[in-house]
């Protein structure tokens, strides 16, 4: 019997701990508030579920970014650069330039150090708007057929 | 730039790709804008079908590079602007800076003879770029374009000292607003890419596409595997040259007269 209690006891305990350690992602706790993140523009909803994308994001990127450039595989869905174009924020146009932008406000939060910035643009192409035919962007969603997948 | 000049230039690059835009749109709306004449030097044929953006680039093809010395422009620099332009180079030539592509004097002294031509990375079958890399950062893809993978590239530089063509720079300085298809950043190596980002969605190299424009039409870009193709024609019917033969590297960039 003693025992039991005791495992049921110490059960009691690594599930408090567990909470303990998720209760930043669903409540604000005393302490460093979560990051409000700036919406996105564009589609209304991601690529993917917003609770699989917190965590593994990375996991898509690093796999894409392998397929992009050592085998040419150009889709669009899980490129960096359509990120930067839907979570630009509207007030610096980018999603690096200072604390509240969508990818540092969570990494200084969760404490990651991000090295995408430092080579990728963290702004979407300035011309694509004004300029429609042989840009990237405009020939992805035209003539790219399946670009999507 | 205003709105005129945007629309101007549309046209222009229009003209250029609108071979394979063509066939594309034929297949798949039905709707074609037929007649649309190319000049010549600038066709631009890859396989007979746009690749989906799904699909890895294949052996199958072999992109290549013919230039003429003979057309290339006294002077004329407008493949390192456009190549500087397309791939946000700073388009400074000092030792620590960027170059993909250079100009190049060369005159015989005996006879006087003088030629100029753009030197780039030649895109070797056999890089030696590739083989000492010691992370394998510095890669050849299946189409024979060969490129550095920043993301494991430790910037150690021995690729630089073992091209033969020099055309490997060093980014020393922290970058910033680079290009979204074309990113660059301190502390790795870099060089020609023959524009694969435009390659991949079936433009040539804007160096090419700069040289036609200014009307030199010195240089060729395709696929060395297709035997109908213009650049597989060219080179079997005339003499061409690779710098530094003797090395065996099989370079996908072949020179005239020189």
């Amino acid at each position: 019997m003693m025992a039991k209690s005791l495992l049921k006891r110490g059960i009691g305990v690594m599930l408090f701990a567990v909470g303990g350690l998720l209760a930043p992602l669903s409540v604000a706790q005393a302490g460093v508030d979560v990051p409000k993140l700036p919406p996105a523009k564009g589609a209304s909803k991601c690529v993917e579920d917003t609770d699989f994308m917190r965590r593994n994001h990375m996991d898509l990127l690093k796999h894409h970014r392998d397929d992009t450039l050592r085998l040419g595989i150009r889709t669009t869905k899980h490129s960096l650069k359509g990120c930067v174009e839907c979570h630009a924020s509207e007030k610096t146009g980018s999603v690096a330039a200072n604390k509240e932008d969508f990818c540092v406000a969570c990494h200084s939060y969760a404490s990651v150090k991000l090295d995408c910035w430092g080579c990728h643009a963290t702004k979407p192409a300035q011309k694509s708007a004004q300029k429609p035919a042989g840009h990237p962007s405009a020939v992805s969603g035209s003539t790219r057929a399946g670009g999507d997948k | 730039m205003n709105q005129h000049e945007n629309a101007h230039a549309d046209k222009s690059v229009d003209t250029l790709t609108t071979d394979t835009a063509t066939r594309r749109d034929f297949l798949k709306a039905g709707a074609v804008v037929a007649g649309a004449t190319l000049a010549p030097g600038v066709l631009f044929y890859g396989v007979a079908h746009s690749r989906p953006a799904e699909e890895p680039a294949s052996k199958a093809v072999r992109w290549g590079m013919l230039i003429n010395t003979q057309k290339c422009g006294d002077g004329c620099k407008s493949c390192v602007t456009a190549c500087n332009e397309e791939n946000g180079l700073s388009g400074k030539t000092g030792p620590q800076d960027s170059q993909w592509i250079r100009k190049v004097d060369i005159r015989n002294l005996q006879t006087g003879a003088h030629h100029e031509l753009p030197m780039l990375c030649q895109h070797c079958e056999n890089p030696p770029c590739v083989d000492v890399c010691p992370t394998g950062a510095s890669m050849k893809r299946a189409d024979g374009i060969v490129l550095v993978d920043r993301h494991i590239c430790i910037g150690c530089r021995y690729c630089m000292m073992a091209c033969p063509y020099k055309a490997r720079s060093l980014v020393h300085e922290p970058l910033t607003e680079q290009k979204p298809d074309v990113p660059r950043g301190m502390g790795c190596v870099e060089a020609c890419t023959f524009c694969v980002q435009r390659v991949d969605r079936d433009e040539a190299p804007a160096c090419v596409d700069a040289c036609t424009q200014a009307g030199h039409n010195a240089m060729l870009f395709g696929n060395l595997n297709d035997a109908e193709g213009p650049i597989a024609k060219a080179l079997k019917s005339m003499a061409s040259t690779e710098v530094r033969a003797d090395l065996n590297l099989n370079t996908g960039v072949r020179y005239q007269g020189i």
